[in-house]
């Protein structure tokens, strides 16, 4: 492998002849693609915290699966999917206790089953003798650890979770905006909470298996906060959210090749400085709008007459 | 080492107590978790579970960043979750469950740990791979006396802080505008407490890890508050929880040594909220 070259063309075609390279870009592409529009949706109905959750709870799963020598996807899928449906449950117990601090109860209950899934997963790993070394990529991931039965489970589950999101899609995001108003006209509000929660859970095993179960909120919740910062339209927001998430992770990737530090710090840096600069933007059109008031709605007006 | 589980308890009990070790355990762990109780009572009523989150996710960044640059990493640990806690409190951060700018940054500081666990692995000059599973997860069992008396005075000393604007911080948290308007400076506690919450999950970081600390802040307060809805026992049955469940899983790591205290002690702390939880909602159709 030789260093960078500042020649684009020959640094990508290099990049390409590996077949490991080749594979962590195809997995990488369909985490990013699924994490982007899902995460859109979890930072829509307010569910980061679940969304963080659901995703370390992943680790138990895989060490556990590692321990008993099975395969550490069956462990990922099987843990996030179970975590996702005790959440499901969760929330009907915090609306009996809502009024002192019941929005807090509920997110105490999440966090304490977070920590009691890290400390089942450090547990696992202990239990493991000698399996210590494989604990940062479990929690952080790697790019050369991708295999062609992995690239194609992810694509399968990938397919799964985006065509439920189709399926899911104008109730979800009713419900998600107004949730009394849709749960009046007739929207199943709790059955599609909990169906966005499996397919969140299913998004959030697949994508752990490449950044780590630490690191995937990076890829969920930080394209889809970018996005809702530079526009408020749903469908675009979504469109930008995903593209967002698959340049991060392109980049991520290339640079990790390149440089010897890790793929997590730099896709994790990337994203943050695609929402620096566009909570920037953001900032910036706020004042400008606020000191022209009369040219914004000019504006509005156009928009909505083109 | 499995002494405890000898056919007499006391004598067991009394060989536990003889190791230096042990005794250090629990010195730093009883400071430690009697704080974490009392500060996660506050973090469950203020709702900023999800700031507790983010910061022990700092003070994972701040240690390994110590470690990189060979300086104490307790020095790391406590620069990076005080500094981030008052940040969060005077950029008006609420640290509620739906912050996304909270999640977006923790996300990126995490980031920043795995760059600095990069850096101080490859430096190997004092490559010690452990060093990164005992942030993560924590020691108590290798814990020194001087450090488990640091520990216990730092967590004395921030009780006594706490208990000390515990009324008003109290009164800010269940009604933030009237207490405004009776003159309890809202704005100057906010970012105190979470200053406080820093320096806790510094101090707990030490004893389960820093992953950990959630079990030691969220579980025992969450239980308490579904035992009791009077503030103030409520406020004191979360610390006897948060010391019960130390107590409980020192115990139990120590006389089955294949289970690490980290996860004893939280098992405990998750086992108290489970029952707590269930206590309720089994009282509960009895009263509604």
């Amino acid at each position: 492998m030789t260093g960078f070259s500042f020649d684009l063309v020959a640094d990508v075609e290099q990049l390409l002849s590996y077949h490991f390279m080749l594979n962590a870009l195809r997995a990488g592409t369909i985490v990013a693609v699924l994490a982007g529009a899902i995460g859109y949706f979890m930072v829509l109905r307010r569910q980061s915290f679940a969304g963080h959750t659901l995703a370390v709870i992943g680790f138990p799963g895989a060490a556990g699966a590692t321990w008993l020598g099975l395969s550490a996807s069956l462990g990922y899928y099987g843990f996030c999917l179970a975590g996702a449906l005790a959440i499901a449950a969760l929330p009907a117990a915090g609306r009996l206790t809502a009024g002192l601090g019941g929005y807090g109860d509920e997110s105490a209950a999440i966090g304490t089953v977070q920590a009691l899934a890290l400390a089942c997963g450090f547990l696992f790993v202990s239990l493991y003798q000698g399996f210590l070394s494989g604990l940062t990529g479990l929690l952080f991931g790697s790019i050369t650890g991708v295999s062609d039965g992995q690239v194609l489970a992810l694509l399968v589950a990938g397919i799964g979770c985006l065509l439920a999101l189709l399926a899911l899609g104008r109730p979800l995001l009713f419900s998600s905006i107004d949730s009394d108003v849709a749960r009046a006209r007739g929207v199943p509000v709790r059955l599609v909470g909990t169906a966005f929660l499996l397919v969140l859970a299913v998004a959030a095993a697949g994508a752990s298996q490449i950044t780590g179960s630490l690191l995937v909120f990076a890829l969920l919740v930080t394209p889809a906060a970018t996005a809702s910062r530079l526009t408020a339209r749903p469908g675009l927001g979504l469109l930008l959210s995903v593209l967002i998430a698959v340049a991060v992770t392109w980049l991520g990737e290339g640079i990790a090749f390149y440089s010897p530090y890790p793929i997590g710090f730099w896709v994790t840096t990337l994203a943050f400085g695609s929402f620096l600069l566009a909570t920037g933007y953001r900032y910036g059109v706020d004042r400008l709008g606020r000191r022209q008031p009369a040219a914004r709605l000019a504006g509005q007006h156009g928009e909505m007459a083109g | 080492m499995s002494a405890l589980l000898a056919a007499d308890p006391v004598t067991g009990l009394a060989s536990m107590l003889s190791q230096p070790f042990v005794r250090n355990a629990l010195l730093g762990g009883t400071a430690i978790a009697a704080l974490s109780g009392l500060v996660g009572y506050f973090v469950v009523l203020r709702g900023q579970v999800f700031a507790g989150d983010a910061l022990s996710h700092v003070a994972y960044a701040g240690a390994l960043a110590a470690l990189a640059a060979g300086v104490d990493l307790r020095f790391g640990l406590f620069a990076a979750t005080i500094g981030v806690g008052l940040l969060l409190g005077l950029l008006g951060g609420r640290g509620t469950a739906d912050d996304v700018v909270i999640g977006t940054t923790f996300a990126w500081v995490l980031g920043l740990g795995v760059l600095f666990l990069a850096l101080y692995t490859s430096s190997g000059s004092s490559s010690d791979g452990s060093a990164n599973v005992n942030v993560l997860f924590g020691s108590i069992f290798g814990i020194s006396a001087a450090a488990a008396g640091t520990a216990a005075w730092i967590a004395a000393g921030l009780i006594a802080v706490l208990l000390l604007i515990a009324r008003p911080l109290l009164f800010a948290s269940i009604d933030p505008t009237v207490a405004a308007a009776r003159g309890v400076p809202v704005r100057l506690l906010g970012p105190l407490f979470l200053a406080i919450l820093g320096s806790c999950v510094a101090e707990a970081s030490q004893a389960v890890g820093a992953l950990l600390v959630f079990g030691l802040l969220a579980a025992p307060a969450a239980a308490a508050q579904r035992l009791t809805a009077e503030p103030w026992r409520a406020l004191g049955l979360a610390a006897v929880l948060a010391v019960l469940a130390m107590w409980a899983g020192l115990g139990l790591a120590y006389a089955a040594p294949a289970l690490p205290p980290s996860f004893t002690i939280v098992g405990f702390a998750a086992a108290e909220f489970a029952g707590a939880a269930l206590y309720r909602a089994l009282s509960r159709p009895a009263t509604a």
